[in-house]
């Protein structure tokens, strides 16, 4: 019988396969499925012990690690809801994050622990603290939890039998608002998306999977509890190796990975850095990426260097997971630059294009992705304000999630990825994409950063602002550079008002920090 | 710079040019193929000259010939006198 919940699919595959390795974590260590369970009901346990219930959030702030997916299981089989952060991020932010959705207990590396109770404290937050020392080994958590059931001879419970529309974990995401905001995950959402996965990527026990993405990223979803529900191998990237392709590059031959998801910039990385014609990938038999557009020019270069792969194109927010994908026809025409489309609908989910209106665009025009299904998120934790504005209610009183993206059909049936929908204005009826605008001031040798926004005028409507640092100690003419913009852009699109500032601000993704702009 | 020129280029400056440093303006600064008056910008600039120097501009005579630069504008509310 299928799992009917996140935390069973490791307790049937333990059943089924428990000798099989579940998580390497390289040169550290490695983990069966059998003590995976094990540990993860030891966790559970002890949660239990100390009060955590059913639908009670738990937090961990640890580096990718085997303990990371322990925790993970640990805190579901209570039946609680895991609530993942990024280890490299402010420990104000963390706490943050944990105080808002009230967790009741938080696992936490050591080097972050003393830090973190204070932010918590100074939120009026006292969750339950779970410590996990600083170790050059893997499975410190194990230690943690023997001893732990030495001194508190905890006893043994059984896993909690979640239902769909529990929550499985929260993800938090940047905010409009500059606070980052939790996005709800039930049971049913992971697992309609994991049975996508399943039907589109057929993974085996014999395949070996990499987990680059970060744990609190929706990524994460499919390369943790995929390889899982299937009795395959989990590869752990750690955060550095991550970003080093000399380093991630014989790792993934070693190791000798088959199913590869990652955004498309490291993928790029690897083919310019990895060296990869000095490596046997005769393993990988598919590559997954998400979350950015993939210049073809890279995308090619990548193929070319690896040609048995399977490419495939993901599209999808945190609050749908995947929901369009394409797959990448081999090779890539020598001459093609336009970039692939974000394709069709997932089978599970439903998709439809509006209007500014909200009404169903005519087919092969421009409008707003919207989605429906089971994949889809509730909503923001305690957020009514974004839930309203984040859905829209067809017709028929279904409530569709506004994906923010423009997209338009083409004649083959695949949606073609457009841009954000907050990224194009009006200004006296001409459109106006503000990228096109920034890419124009990037070709001016002096510009270092810039960041273009529009901003609504009573006079005006709304006028253009756009963001400047420079590369040197010149104070920029504006006079120069309107000059400069109207040589190469329409009128209409020359910004109506420069800024400078030394550094532009940007968001913990690294992309330049548009809502900042707008509060300056 | 005359008087004339000096009211219009402050005027430019402070309606279409914030942050600017006065002297990137000059006699000869390209102002609507530079991107500094679009077609509201210059409708905008045909009222206050018509209002402060007490002149008419039709329609037809609000381009780039008569308005392009500071020289042009002041060469136009001469004509106009």
């Amino acid at each position: 019988m299928p799992a009917a919940d996140v935390q069973h699919l490791l307790e049937t595959t333990a059943l089924r396969s428990p000798e099989r390795i579940a998580v390497t974590e390289p040169d550290r260590g490695e983990v069966r499925y059998a003590e995976l369970n094990r540990l993860s009901g030891l966790l559970r346990d002890y949660l239990r012990h100390v009060g955590v219930g059913p639908n009670d959030r738990v937090g961990f702030f640890l580096p990718k690690s085997i303990d990371s997916i322990v925790s993970i299981y640990g805190i579901l089989k209570a039946g609680a809801t895991y609530v993942p952060v990024d280890p490299g991020a402010p420990t104000t932010r963390n706490a943050y994050i944990f105080a808002n959705c009230g967790v009741r207990a938080v696992i936490v590396h050591g080097h972050f622990a003393n830090q973190l109770r204070a932010e918590l404290t100074s939120l009026n937050a006292n969750p339950v603290f779970i410590v996990v020392p600083e170790s050059e080994e893997a499975l410190v958590l194990r230690d943690v939890l023997e001893a732990l059931r030495e001194r508190t001879g905890f006893i043994a419970t059984s896993t909690h039998c979640s239902r769909p529309d529990d929550l499985a974990y929260i993800l938090y995401t940047s905010g409009s608002t500059g606070k980052p905001k939790g996005v709800m995950l039930t049971h049913r959402n992971a697992l309609s998306f994991l049975d996508w996965c399943t039907e589109t990527f057929q993974l085996t026990e014999q395949d070996r999977c990499s987990s680059h993405a970060p744990l609190h990223f929706d990524l994460s979803i499919l390369d943790i509890h995929l390889p899982i529900k299937h009795g395959a191998s989990i590869v752990l990237i750690d955060e550095k190796t991550g970003k080093d392709a000399a380093r991630m590059a014989p790792l993934i031959a070693r190791h000798q990975i088959t199913t590869w998801y990652s955004a498309p910039s490291i993928l790029a990385l690897l083919a310019q850095y990895g060296a990869l014609d000095q490596h046997d990938y005769s393993a990988l038999r598919q590559i997954l990426f998400a979350g950015e557009v993939f210049p073809v020019k890279h995308l090619r270069a990548l193929q070319r260097l690896l040609p048995r792969p399977r490419y495939y194109n993901l599209y999808g927010p945190t609050e749908t997971n995947v929901c369009t994908y394409h797959e990448i026809p081999k090779p890539i025409p020598e001459d093609r630059t336009q970039p692939y489309p974000i394709g069709r609908c997932c089978s599970h989910l439903e998709c439809m294009v509006v209007d500014e209106q909200g009404m169903p665009a005519a087919r092969g025009a421009e409008g707003e992705l919207v989605v429906r299904g089971p994949g889809v998120t509730q909503g923001y934790w305690n957020l009514p304000e974004q839930n309203a504005k984040a859905f829209l209610t067809d017709a028929r009183g279904n409530l569709w999630y506004r994906t923010g993206d423009l997209v338009n059909e083409d004649a083959d049936g695949n949606y073609i990825y457009l841009g954000r929908r907050d990224r194009m204005v009006k200004k006296r009826g001409y459109r106006i994409e503000l990228g096109e605008i920034e890419a124009c001031l990037y070709q001016h040798p002096e510009v270092e950063e810039t960041g273009v926004i529009a901003v609504p005028d009573e006079e005006y409507g709304i006028r253009i602002k756009a963001f400047v640092s420079s590369r040197g100690e010149k104070r920029l003419s504006i006079v120069a550079l309107k000059a400069f913009c109207a040589g190469r852009l329409p009128n209409y699109m020359v910004p109506d008002l420069f800024v400078f500032h030394p550094h532009l601000p940007r968001t913990s993704t690294d992309k330049i920090d548009y809502q900042a702009l707008k509060a300056l | 710079m005359s008087d004339t020129k000096e009211q219009v280029k402050q005027f430019i400056l402070e309606q279409f040019l914030p942050g600017a440093e006065p002297d990137e303006l000059t006699d000869t600064t390209p102002l609507i193929s530079g991107g500094i008056l679009d077609s509201l910008a210059t409708m905008k600039l045909v009222t206050f000259i018509e209002q402060t120097f007490g002149i008419t501009v039709q329609a037809h005579e609000a381009d780039e010939d008569n308005l392009g630069t500071l020289r042009d504008i002041e060469r136009l509310i001469r004509s106009k006198r």
